[in-house]
């Protein structure tokens, strides 16, 4: 009986104490797994790529739809802020019912009398506290000329801060003065579209053109709106945004008088208006509304007819953020939904990977993989694809909306949340259908698993 | 007595039940173990009771025709499965009372395996099999290098540590797997049909290979329903109908 019997003949190798082992080394651990799982991720490439570009289209769509959503709506309200978020807009529209009974009857064509009048006007700038300027447009249709060119456009008689209140630019000269107004002068400022159309070589400025039988000078060039169907009333004109000169409101009213005639099919027809449009600008954004619905209740007081139309931008501007939105969440919605079905994609997948591997689980549980190991690589791996996936597809998803608007000049705003967003939830989807297919292979009978074949 | 003083690094000695009368000390202990199938209402009792002990450096083939229970004790031996009834003492440790996890562990840190189909995982290269069980250990991936560098060199396999399992022969692949079950130095070396998928040469070499792992002190349990195998070990359990129906020692 001696010690070297008891004593265990093969002595232990550095057996690391536990306790210290297990903290200080599972980040080795994690780096392992993780390397485990990339390399079974690589030895299978082709049902990995097309596991990963489940999820790669679908993070793609999510980025690039609200991209384009964004974009859209950025546009909309900019067109909207371009009308001004402070502008009331008011125009003269021709009632339906005057224009039938006018073309009854015999005799001379009687002028059909309609529209916004300057008392109008004049009564919603003194009743309404908090308007600060109200600027007062009349749009006559008119041959204009220059040389041997001509040209059918919107002739508008307006007020000298006409561009600031509707936030537009001169691209050279100036807009009229007051002289210029108090004069009745016979000054003209072009629309860029109709500067080209009759001077295509020379530059206008200090040339004149021909409306009628008067000479206007050209003292100003302005950027074309983009944006505005207000004015478009003038003896009924299309919808289309018409071409526009300005001039000083005085001078419209002496030149062409208040009553304007047109030839039709049926003979003449003569109307009647004093005021085409008014643009009433409100010192404070927060009571737009308010004086707007005040504004409305003063014109249904005064007028028989319901011959003028009232436009808010501020109110159609959250018309079109509550679209905005609305479009948004469908994009989103429809998006998420190709998410969620790459994330099935994945799951699928993984559990094929489970059950192809059911031999390696066995193997790695008899030399000493608990069931959370396993559940570790098996997790791991999926949220690795999903996560490669997200990569991949948020650089495409960011290169789309470049490319769409490169190629076919759509506005489109990547905003910083949405990549963020959409590479969340890529990973939460790894994490999400990686736990079951994980918890299947964690739990399978080791005994049964290594005799998988 | 020195003999009753525990050993914490094998739990070998830690209590007085694990000497036997001759002085070894025992490593693996089965007090009547039962094992019970259930196939929906049918109850099918595959072990009907078996007592055994194996000895610290012990060499012991169990054997018996197909169907006898050895592959269903080899698995009990191996912590991969729980016997119905009865107790298993793997180094003084009473692993009926064991949960999953600690099971896991028992089996990574106390018992190395070989099977008659190596298990190698195919993805990883030799080194990389070897160093997996002490990986689940927790050893430094310093330490892991280190012994499986010298365990691939003491079973000649040093000049193709990068080579996957399907690079190399049945003979260099089982080689591979003995490495790893002697990774983590385990408390008994199990194998389970070890020569089984070799031809002659080969399962001859393993066979010299577990010799010389058995004079270097390793306790070997090995699973073989070939006669001829069994004897060339010290110890041989006959099996038969789930029951021990003899335990020969060779006298030398």
């Amino acid at each position: 009986m001696t010690d070297a019997i008891l004593e265990p003949t093969v002595q232990p190798r550095r057996r690391p104490d536990r306790s210290k082992v297990r903290v200080g080394n599972r980040l080795v651990r994690f780096k392992k797994i993780t390397q485990v799982g990339i390399k079974s991720i690589y030895s299978h490439g082709l049902r990995s790529l097309l596991t990963v570009l489940g999820i790669v289209i679908g993070v793609a769509a999510v980025i690039a739809m609200l991209a384009v959503s964004e974009g859209a709506s950025f546009e909309a309200q900019q067109q909207f802020r371009d009308l001004g978020a402070n502008n009331i807009l008011l125009k003269s529209v021709k009632p339906a019912e005057v224009e039938e009974s006018s073309n009854r009857g015999f005799g001379p064509p009687q002028a059909i009398v309609y529209g916004l009048t300057l008392a109008d006007v004049e009564t919603i700038r003194n009743s309404i506290p908090g308007i600060s300027n109200v600027i007062a447009s009349r749009i006559v249709k008119k041959n204009v000329w220059h040389l041997g060119r001509s040209m059918n456009t919107d002739v508008v008689g307006t007020a000298v801060d006409y561009p600031t209140s509707r936030n537009y630019n001169l691209r050279s000269g100036r807009f009229f003065s007051e002289t210029e107004m108090r004069d009745h002068a016979n000054v003209v400022v072009l629309s860029d579209e109709v500067a080209n159309a009759l001077f295509p070589i020379d530059n206008p400025l200090g040339l004149s053109i021909k409306i009628d039988s008067d000479y206007y000078n050209v003292i100003g060039i302005m950027e074309s709106e983009d944006f505005s169907n207000l004015g478009q009333n003038q003896a009924g004109s299309s919808n289309a945004a018409p071409s526009r000169i300005y001039i000083p409101f005085t001078s419209s009213k002496s030149r062409f008088g208040e009553t304007t005639t047109r030839q039709t099919a049926g003979g003449m027809e003569r109307e009647t208006v004093q005021l085409h449009e008014a643009i009433i600008q409100v010192d404070n954004q927060e009571s737009v509304i308010e004086v707007g619905e005040i504004i409305e209740q003063i014109l249904a007081r005064r007028h028989k007819d319901i011959d003028y139309a009232i436009e808010i931008p501020l109110a159609l501007l959250r018309q079109a953020e509550e679209s905005a939105l609305r479009d948004q969440i469908v994009a989103g919605a429809i998006a998420g939904i190709s998410l969620l079905v790459g994330g099935i994609g994945i799951m699928n997948i993984m559990l094929a990977s489970v059950t192809e591997r059911t031999r390696e689980i066995g193997i790695r549980r008899a030399l000493g993989a608990k069931k959370r190991d396993i559940i570790t690589q098996f997790l791991i791996e999926a949220v690795i694809l999903s996560a490669v996936g997200g990569v991949i597809g948020v650089v495409l998803g960011i290169a789309i909306p470049f490319v769409i608007s490169a190629f076919w000049g759509m506005t489109t705003i990547v905003t910083p949340v949405a990549p963020l967003l959409a590479f969340s939830i890529s990973a939460l989807i790894g994490v999400v259908f990686g736990i079951y297919p994980s918890m299947r292979a964690a739990d399978m009978d080791p005994v049964e698993a290594l005799r998988h074949e | 007595m020195t003999s009753l003083e525990p050993n914490p690094a094998t739990g070998i000695g830690n209590t007085p039940a694990d000497i036997d009368s001759v002085g070894q000390s025992v490593v693996a202990s089965l007090k009547d173990i039962r094992k019970t199938y259930y196939m929906g209402a049918l109850a099918v009792e595959v072990l009907h009771g078996i007592s055994l002990d194996f000895y610290e450096g012990e060499y012991v083939s169990i054997m018996g025709p197909s169907g006898c229970g050895k592959s269903t004790l080899m698995n009990i031996l191996g912590c991969l499965d729980k016997p119905t009834e009865g107790t298993y003492y793997l180094g003084g440790e009473d692993t009926s009372e064991m949960d999953d996890d600690e099971l896991s562990t028992i089996r990574g840190a106390r018992l190395g395996f070989i099977f008659q189909s190596y298990n190698l995982i195919q993805q990883l290269n030799v080194l990389e099999n070897i160093e997996m069980p002490l990986f689940y250990q927790g050893y430094s991936e310093q330490d892991c290098h280190e012994i499986a560098m010298g365990l691939v060199e003491r079973v000649g396999l040093d000049d193709r540590i990068d080579h996957k399992p399907f690079e190399l022969s049945g003979g260099q692949q089982q080689r591979v797997a003995i490495a790893r079950a002697l990774a983590v130095d385990p408390l008994i070396i199990l194998a389970d049909e070890p020569t089984g998928n070799l031809d002659t040469k080969s399962g001859a070499e393993i066979l010299d290979l577990f010799d010389e792992l058995n004079q270097q002190g390793k306790t070997l349990i090995m699973i073989t329903h070939s006669d001829e195998l069994a004897e060339r070990s010290p110890r041989w359990v006959r099996m038969l109908d789930g029951k021990v129906e003899s335990d020969d020692r060779r006298n030398s």
